[in-house]
């Protein structure tokens, strides 16, 4: 996806609440930007949360926060 | 339990009516303004009324697909704040028993009208019988402490209608009328007053709607709309209705809680007359139409030089035990009849020990003052 | 992107008792997401559900009336609630088997009376939380604990089903398009009648693991793949379209 020329990017904030993520990696297969990645961590549930490791390649196309099942994405326009 | 009058919904005097319409006016005047109901025979002509005179007084009617649906729709409208009601017999009610239960977990008040009628299964559609009595209280799984009353005439029809519903609302559970298709279908006189004494549920914004701090307590209920964020289930649930079904703690005090709330105050429902008993050596136990007979049996003993006397169940759930011990205590022999195999007189058996002696009559007819007599001379 | 819809949840219930990549979470965000859009007050809205892994996505995570009924029943109960009390918007979501198989009659006759309310289904083809059995909608060879040898039966078309009962909005959208579905439900809510939308929405655990989807992502892509919008398959031959699940709206009076 091309960035438009001449406009500067903003980036992305992502909202990533570890404690409802259940590490099922929807969100890491169907992100076009490769914002995610898996983590080596183990929440308190025993899940293996996923881990926002590239924010700053997201468009903010919001399908990793639509497709969540836990509503633990919350992607917001960065500063 | 308070109760507060309430104009009714006929103009007071005398009618004369039958029992099924003497229902349904009873409801109105309690305050019912929902029906859900499936076609069955005896009870339909409570339906029937209830169509027309529902929207008199700014109710709602539904006939729905079955008789599930029906006692389903009672449940969810007794939630949206409806005083709500269906009438079924005994096939209806077999399929309304998971329901049942779903109410006594929800503590949900409404009013269930068996019509009983000659069974088992499909039976004897248009003719009596009282073979329904454990089945209200025992049908559900699990425990609970239904309310069941049965009434003998058709003042009672509407009279006891009214009780029914104040203690649905009073106790939070699902009440029976035990009528049955004699009952049911009887034409007899009615008074109806000019205003009758009503129990409408409690409610208490902010306190939890399915728990007390009392081990006994019925909790207020709030209505669907209220913004109370209602949590109804029927899985095991904490006091604000989150379900709870790996609490051990959670599910003993809510189903002790269960029984306990109406158990503990049974002495506000247990009603049962005595006619005769004063002396009495010989005990007859009836209920609903069967007790008519048993009263002119009972005078008829005693014209003959037996000392019988008659205690009438009014309540039937939670059971009159210590009535019927009372009674044992003062009698040699009690005697039964009913229009099944023994149901009642078995349970009277918990709470004495004095001979109890079934007189069942299950072929599809009232019992006669006359058999009554004879079986109980033939025992004597 | 919609911090309104975390007003809309009781946090205490979270996380959900759903399994990892279960689209009835994916689903439960569409539906908050439909009403905030709507800002629509939750207040004076009922939602109802039967028993099964769908009939929890409300019950208790949604921070409004909630009614959790028994198997098959919801429709009934919300009957009697909607009747009693108009004023009440009612929204039922439950399961597939709930809704069409043990509870089919109450839906057919709803849509028959075309009462005011909004069935959502969610529709995972099996009965997950009992363990994987068949549904009337598991599709005709599918693996499942009481099919161990492929279905047999012939799975329901709930929308169909639906429509010839007499419902006046029917449709059906993936979980795996999440803006049409919650587009189609922001429609379904502000329709005035019965309305009526299939979600479809996979369930790993059960069907994924024994139908050969190894992943949660494999059964979303799966249904990009399978599901193919009303207008496209207009212009589609039978040989393309086998196999192929048509999704859209199928019945929808439009705005009033």
């Amino acid at each position: 996806m091309q960035e438009s020329v001449g406009k500067e990017k903003k980036p992305a904030t992502i909202h990533l609440n570890r404690k409802w993520c259940k590490g099922c990696y929807i969100c890491l297969e169907v992100c076009p930007k490769k914002v995610y990645e898996k983590s080596s961590e183990v929440s308190e549930k025993g899940f293996q949360p996923v881990l926002v490791s590239h924010p700053e390649l997201c468009t903010r196309c919001l399908q990793c926060e639509m497709l969540c099942p836990d509503l633990a994405i919350n992607v917001e326009k960065g500063e | 339990m308070e109760l507060k009058k309430s104009k009714g919904t006929l103009a007071a005097g005398w009618y004369f009516m039958q029992g099924d319409e003497a229902c349904a006016e009873g409801a109105l005047a309690a305050g019912c303004r929902f029906y859900a109901g499936y076609p069955i025979t005896p009870a339909s002509e409570i339906m029937i009324r209830m169509v027309t005179r529902l929207p008199e007084v700014g109710g709602a009617f539904i006939q729905m697909e079955d008789e599930i649906g029906s006692i389903s729709a009672v449940i969810g409208a007794a939630w949206a704040g409806a005083k709500a009601m269906t009438a079924t017999s005994g096939p209806g009610l077999s399929l309304m028993i998971e329901a049942l239960g779903y109410a006594v977990i929800t503590e949900t008040p409404c009013l269930i009208v068996d019509v009983q009628r000659a069974g088992p299964s499909t039976g004897q559609a248009t003719r009596p019988a009282q073979g329904d009595m454990m089945m209200v209280k025992w049908g559900a799984h699990g425990d609970n402490e239904i309310i069941a009353l049965a009434p003998w005439s058709v003042q009672e029809m509407y009279d006891l209608t009214v009780k029914a519903f104040n203690f649905a609302e009073r106790f939070r559970v699902p009440v029976f009328l035990l009528a049955d298709e004699a009952v049911g279908h009887l034409r007899e006189t009615l008074v109806i007053q000019e205003e009758v004494e009503i129990f409408n549920r409690v409610k208490i914004p902010g306190k939890p709607p399915f728990g007390t701090e009392e081990i006994n307590g019925v909790p207020p209920m709030p209505a669907f709309g209220e913004g109370a964020n209602l949590l109804v289930t029927g899985s095991t649930h904490d006091p604000w209705g989150f379900r709870k079904t790996q609490d051990s703690a959670v599910q003993a005090r809510l189903t002790e809680r269960l029984v306990r709330k109406v158990r503990d105050f049974k002495s506000e429902v247990i009603e049962a007359d005595s006619h005769l008993l004063e002396d009495a050596e010989i005990g007859v136990v009836a209920y609903g139409f069967t007790a008519r007979a048993a009263l002119a049996a009972v005078k008829t003993l005693r014209a003959q030089g037996v000392k019988a006397g008659l205690l009438r169940l009014v309540s039937i759930w939670p059971f009159a035990d210590e009535a019927v011990a009372a009674l044992g205590r003062r009698c040699r022999k009690v005697f039964v009849p009913e229009m099944n195999r023994g149901q009642i007189a078995g349970e009277m058996t918990k709470y004495t020990s004095t001979p109890v002696i079934p007189l069942p009559k299950t072929n599809g007819e009232v019992i006669e003052p006359a058999e009554i007599v004879e079986g109980i001379r033939r025992n004597l | 992107m919609n911090p309104k819809i975390y007003e809309m949840i009781n946090d205490r219930a979270f996380p959900t008792p759903f399994c990892p990549g279960c689209g009835h979470g994916i689903l439960m965000g569409a539906v908050l997401r439909a009403f905030g859009e709507l800002e629509w007050d939750l207040k004076s809205t009922l939602f109802v559900s039967g028993i099964g892994c769908a009939a929890w996505i409300p019950s208790p995570h949604f921070k409004a009336d909630t009614l959790h009924t028994l198997h098959g029943r919801a429709i009934a109960y919300a009957t009697g609630a909607k009747l009693f009390n108009p004023r009440l918007k009612i929204m039922v979501i439950s399961g597939d088997g709930d809704l069409s198989s043990i509870g089919g009659n109450h839906l057919i006759h709803a849509a028959r009376r075309n009462m005011d309310m909004t069935v959502v289904c969610a529709n995972n083809s099996i009965y997950g939380m009992t363990g994987g059995q068949v549904a009337s909608t598991t599709p005709l060879g599918s693996m499942t604990t009481t099919t161990p040898k492929g279905n047999l039966e012939r799975p329901f078309d709930l929308c169909k089903l639906a429509e010839a009962a007499g419902a006046t909005f029917v449709a059906r959208q993936p979980v795996a398009t999440p803006i049409p579905l919650t587009r189609t439900l922001k429609k379904a809510i502000t329709h005035k009648g019965f309305s009526f939308v299939e979600a479809l929405s996979p369930c790993p655990t059960q069907y994924g693991r024994r139908n050969a989807f190894r992943t949660a992502f494999d059964m979303i892509q799966g249904l990009k793949n399978t599901c193919v919008s009303a207008e496209k398959a207009k212009g589609m031959s039978v040989e393309e379209l086998a196999g192929k699940v048509v999704v859209g709206e199928f019945v929808d009076p439009g705005p009033k």
